[in-house]
């Protein structure tokens, strides 16, 4: 019965995924990318691991995503982006890329059920504070690394999008001079 | 928590198969950068998925461990990424990737 | 006392040939030590001198060891040359009477010549570059002769050649001289192979290659060996080669493109020599396989009759000469083929007296009407330049063995031998009459037309270029060539004696008749009626270039290798690595497409990369 929910879930995570990347307006793309990390969300809880759950709605996609949106708003380009979208995707150029990834995703496939008939085993459950305390005994060398991962995230991202406004220094300049 | 009748660790890996061969597939056809790396974070997502259901099949906090570290990766490739396609985006005005061919030889 | 004497003699063999080298040295490193050129006195008595003293040690040595003792041998051992799995060499020199004639010749004649180059060569820019050139060949020609194993022969053998080709293109600015030396070097190059071929198989088949241990193995060998045969004919390759006979005679014509003494003394006197002498030498070996020993004598009557002529037609002085040079050393070909050692040693002695005394008295006719050349442009000189007239009427004498001249005395003890040898007439003995007859008409020819008779376009400007210096040479050669006769060298030690034989007096008579009928038909021919004609015929063509050799090797030889050189233009061997870079620089090109800065081809390039790499994980 539960089985049930996890084949909805996988469906419309695989479904919006496709949506995705078919669509060629650049906002409702993320939408439906933010409806497949929800899905993946609702599959992570009934694999029992509640807090990867969490961590995925909140950080993935009410973080992530949502800057993405930020910053498609902040280029701002309107119906001309999606004529142009339009141009690019023409049906001919998706054989290769199908091509190309049916053939990895049948040989996945192969290399899944190649290995040794596993008996079905229930997936465990395991919670936040297992995580935690595996994240702070095991790996916290690794948490600290990531931290500074994303302090140099941070000030890369701050230099990396700076503009330099000539009308701001001249401003200063002057208000120095007077 | 209805976790005893699962499908198991085949069904949940070729989900994240099939994820991440769509956002291959998305990553391969797009020209625009911003699709780029949505598909960039389908192929993430999904390779983190992988993580969650191993880690729940082997009923460790491994896999959930692992998934942080990669949500972590996530956002700080995203905040860099999007920087310098506003940079790109101010020098050229598009956002072709086919235009960032300078590096040829 | 008897050993200082020993080793004083010793020490004066050894020194023959250093005299020369140390004068090449001298020579040829002047430019080191001055920027100015040497004068010309300086030059003449190093260059003239070193010969001279290499003389008198021959002479020397002659009155001290050999004069008295005809079986006298010396024995000189310098230094141990190699010594590597089964061959050993010393640097050894060999002196008996074989030695000793050829040691006079060399150095006797040779510092005659040596004189008169003095003189002749005056004024020349070359003067220094020629003595010594003309030294290191003195200093190789007697190695040759002074060798007691046959490498240091080759050696030797080797150096004449290189001699000879510097000295023939001496004059190296003029391309035609330079074409006559490298025709001169490759011909005799094939010549020289055959002769290494040839030492080859004696060393492996008599694990020696000291003359004397030939002799004796050749000797005790079975009759009839194929290896003995084999040896014989390559090394008669290698004389042939170097004496310009047939097949390789083509070259000597075009030699006399060098100056006139250099003619003299490598192309008359000596280097063609080289291959007699090699033969002489060896003698056992060749009369151990009468099949070598048929050759050597065909290919002497044959080459004596068919230079004779050739010699009968040519315009140019130098060439009749050269044509006369081939056919008497088929001769002594001839009498090498039949048995006659001594007479063909004795031969080689008087050719090189009165064939000397020709080219320098033609040098000097050359001279006296300023490098003019064709006889046909002369006439009537004989009472213009009397003592070259003199001289060059008694070398003619020599050359045609009119009685009591020396060269009677020689060519009279070949043909009796050819006669005694196949017993009765056979068709050795009747090439060298014939070849007697046709000497007679051609030297006398030479001597009418050049010094008698009316006079041609040069002759009105002849003035006599003798000078004391080269006068004296011509004196002492043209004493040499009538006295030679008497001069036997007693070679019996060497050769054996040979058996006394009786052949009618017919025989005799008949041999010293046929140079004066070639004087007499030379006299009605040439002194009455002296214009040449103006339409030769073909047989004057056919024998005016020389029974058409040039031609057919051109054919044979020279064409077919043009032919290859012309497809291989672009080296074939050399594409195999121009190939390389060719496919390299593809490649480059082809890989360089794939760099193309496109980030979605890099990411499809690494999903096949991908899925080849799973391919193999599901394979294996």
């Amino acid at each position: 019965m539960s089985a049930v929910f996890f084949y909805i879930s996988a469906a419309i995570a695989i479904a919006s995924t496709a949506m995705v990347i078919f669509n060629r307006n650049a906002v409702h793309a993320l939408l439906y990318l933010i409806v497949s990390l929800l899905a993946v969300a609702v599959i992570f809880y009934q694999y029992g691991a509640p807090f990867a759950a969490a961590l995925e709605v909140i950080v993935y996609a009410g973080a992530i995503m949502v800057l993405m949106i930020f910053v498609i708003m902040m280029l701002n380009q309107g119906d001309a982006a999606v004529e142009q979208e339009k141009e690019w995707l023409r049906p001919r150029g998706w054989v290769g890329p199908a091509l190309l990834s049916a053939v990895l995703l049948a040989q996945l496939v192969l290399l899944l059920f190649s290995g040794p008939e596993e008996t079905a085993r229930a997936a465990h459950y395991v919670g936040p504070k297992e995580v935690g305390m595996a994240l702070f005994s095991h790996y916290i060398l690794a948490v600290e690394l990531a931290s500074m991962l994303l302090l140099a995230g941070l000030v890369g991202a701050f230099h990396l999008a700076r503009q330099k406004s000539p009308e701001g220094s001249e401003n200063l300049e002057k208000q120095n001079a007077g | 928590m209805p976790v005893e009748s699962l499908p198991g660790l085949h069904a949940g890996l070729l989900l994240a198969a099939a994820l991440f061969c769509l956002g291959l597939a998305g990553l391969l056809v797009r020209r625009n950068i911003i699709f780029m790396l949505m598909c960039v974070e389908i192929c993430t997502n999904a390779a983190a998925l992988a993580f969650i259901v191993a880690g729940a099949h082997w009923g460790s906090a491994d896999g959930q461990a692992m998934f942080v570290f990669v949500i972590t990766l996530a956002a700080a490739e995203v905040a860099i990424a999007l920087a310098l396609v506003l940079q790109f985006y101010r020098r050229r005005h598009t956002v072709d990737i086919d235009q960032l061919n300078g590096l040829r030889g | 006392m008897q050993e200082t004497f020993a080793s004083s003699v010793t020490w004066m063999a050894a020194w023959i040939p250093l005299l020369p080298l140390l004068g090449f040295l001298i020579l040829i490193s002047v430019p080191l030590f001055s920027r100015r050129e040497l004068p010309e006195s300086a030059t003449a008595i190093v260059g003239v001198g070193s010969v001279g003293f290499a003389a008198l040690l021959t002479m020397f040595l002659v009155f001290a060891l050999f004069r008295n003792d005809p079986s006298a041998v010396l024995q000189v051992s310098l230094w141990q040359w190699l010594d590597v799995s089964g061959l050993q060499l010393g640097f050894d020199f060999h002196l008996d009477w074989l030695t000793m004639v050829m040691l006079l010749v060399i150095t006797g004649v040779g510092f005659l010549i040596h004189l008169y180059s003095a003189g002749y060569m005056r004024g020349d820019d070359g003067y220094r570059r020629y003595f010594a050139y003309l030294n290191l060949f003195v200093c190789a020609m007697l190695v040759l002769v002074l060798a007691d194993n046959l490498v240091l022969l080759y050696l030797g053998w080797e150096g004449v050649g290189l001699c000879s080709y510097l000295l023939i293109g001496f004059w190296y600015r003029d391309p035609a001289n330079g074409a006559a030396a490298r025709k001169a070097f490759i011909v005799t190059r094939i010549g020289d192979t055959a002769m290494a071929i040839g030492l080859f198989l004696l060393f492996s088949q008599f694990a020696t290659l000291n003359v004397s241990g030939i002799n004796a193995a050749a000797g005790s060998a079975a009759a009839g060996d194929f290896t003995i045969t084999l040896a014989a004919l390559l090394l008669l390759g290698g004389a042939v080669g170097k004496s310009a006979q047939l097949p390789l005679q083509t070259w000597l014509p075009d030699a006399m493109a060098g100056p006139t003494p250099v003619s003299a003394l490598i192309h008359a006197a000596t280097m063609v020599t080289a291959g007699v002498y090699l033969i002489a030498r060896l003698h056992p070996l060749f009369a151990a396989s009468t099949t070598a020993m048929s050759a050597v004598a065909i290919v002497g009557a044959l080459t004596l009759l068919l230079a004779g002529c050739s010699a009968l037609v040519q315009s140019d002085i130098k060439r009749v000469l050269a044509y006369s040079t081939i056919s008497q050393i088929g001769y002594m070909f001839l009498a090498l083929g039949v048995g006659a050692w001594s007479g063909a040693i004795f031969h080689l002695m008087t050719h090189a007296f009165f064939k000397a005394l020709l080219f320098l008295s033609a040098g000097s006719v050359i001279l006296s009407l300023h490098h003019e050349q064709n006889i046909f442009a002369m006439g009537g000189l004989r009472k213009k330049i009397p003592f070259t007239f003199l001289c060059f009427a008694i070398g003619c004498a020599c050359l045609a063995a009119l009685p009591l001249t020396s060269g009677f005395y020689s060519k009279d003890q070949i043909l009796l031998r050819a006669w005694e040898f196949h017993h009765g007439v056979n068709g050795i003995w009747l090439a060298g009459l014939l070849g007697a007859l046709v000497t007679g008409i051609y030297s006398f020819r030479l001597l009418f037309l050049v010094f008698f008779g009316r006079e041609g376009s040069a002759s009105a400007h002849c003035e006599d270029a003798n000078n004391r210096v080269m006068t004296l040479p011509l004196l002492m050669l043209a004493a040499l060539a009538l006295m030679g006769g008497l001069m036997a060298p007693p070679l019996q030690s060497v050769f054996g004696q040979a058996a006394a034989g009786h052949p009618p007096a017919w025989v005799e008579g008949i041999a010293i008749a046929m140079p004066i009928i070639g004087l007499a038909i030379a006299w009605r021919l040439f002194l009455q009626k002296r214009r040449p004609a103006d339409q030769p015929s073909a047989l004057h063509r056919f024998w005016f270039g020389g029974w058409g050799f040039d031609w057919l090797y051109d054919q044979l030889l020279v064409k077919p290798f043009l032919f290859l050189a012309q497809i291989n233009r672009n080296d074939i061997v050399d594409s195999f690595y121009k190939g390389t870079a060719y496919a390299s620089r593809q490649l480059n090109g082809l890989l360089s497409i794939t760099q193309n800065g496109q980030v979605r081809w890099y990411m499809a390039t690494l999903v096949c990369g991908s899925i080849l790499f799973l391919a193999l994980l599901v394979a294996l």
